[in-house]
């Protein structure tokens, strides 16, 4: 088993990549890898809890905290939240909130680690 | 027990994205990463610009003044002083007709640093990629 950390920085409406970034760590644990995301810049949008599903845009809520509830670890980018309104209240149950040093401490054991994104 | 090297790569211009801040963001958060370590290991950054990512690193930047907020010089400069070290590829400056002197090269208005930019070829560049643990691009 290796572990694979995802930092994403893509926003949720706007372009596939977040969407993108669940279904490979889907794909990744469904393996038995250990999966780490990282969400920060726009990707922090998922740092919202009770996002509406409509059909014409991305809904990634129902993966993430199926992913949540398997075993991944995600943290949103803590100034990068604040900086657009989303606060510690709004997170989603099992998502962490920390500065990017948590990121750039995943580094040190991760096996890969891949960017996805950004605008 | 681990020193691990990280290269952030920017390729994208400064303010048309946030990707290239949160390159230097990132970068200088290395110094406190410490806190979620075992003991002993690190992460050892370098940033290059490389391609538009260049156009970052120009010199007097209005940001603050402009738009009110901070420049990416000053994040350039952030990192110098804390001995991060900053690369700028030599042939995408020439490609945008920027010369030395018109790059961010000290520290020198924040107290002076002790590491000073680097004007890299792309050889050099590729050579680092190659030996480094993770890269990130931005």
């Amino acid at each position: 088993m290796a572990e694979l950390t995802i930092g994403v920085f893509s926003s949720l409406v706007g372009s596939m990549s977040l969407d993108f970034s669940f279904r490979l760590a889907d794909a990744a644990m469904a393996k038995g890898h250990k999966v780490n995301m990282w969400l920060s810049g726009n990707a922090v949008m998922m740092a919202k809890k009770g996002q509406k599903a409509f059909k014409d845009y991305s809904h990634n809520e129902k993966k993430m905290m199926e992913l949540i509830g398997k075993g991944m670890e995600i943290t949103v980018c803590e100034a990068c939240a604040e900086a657009r309104g989303y606060h510690k209240e709004d997170v989603p149950q099992g998502m962490k909130r920390a500065s990017m040093d948590w990121y750039l401490a995943k580094t040190v054991k991760t096996d890969r680690l891949l960017h996805i994104g950004g605008e | 027990m681990a020193a691990v090297r990280l290269l952030f790569i920017v390729q994208r211009p400064p303010y048309k994205s946030e990707n290239p801040r949160l390159a230097l963001t990132h970068a200088l958060a290395s110094q406190t990463a410490e806190i979620y370590m075992d003991d002993g290991d690190s992460v050892v950054p370098t940033v290059v610009f490389v391609g538009d990512g260049v156009l970052n690193a120009v010199k007097s930047q209005q940001a603050m003044k402009t738009y009110g907020v901070t420049s990416t010089e000053s994040h350039i400069k952030g990192c110098l002083m804390t001995d991060v070290p900053i690369w700028v590829c030599k042939e995408d400056m020439e490609r945008l007709g920027l010369k030395e002197d018109q790059i961010v090269s000290d520290a020198e208005d924040m107290g002076g640093a002790e590491i000073s930019t680097k004007f890299v070829s792309f050889a050099d560049i590729q050579k680092e990629m190659e030996s480094v643990k993770h890269l990130l691009f931005f």
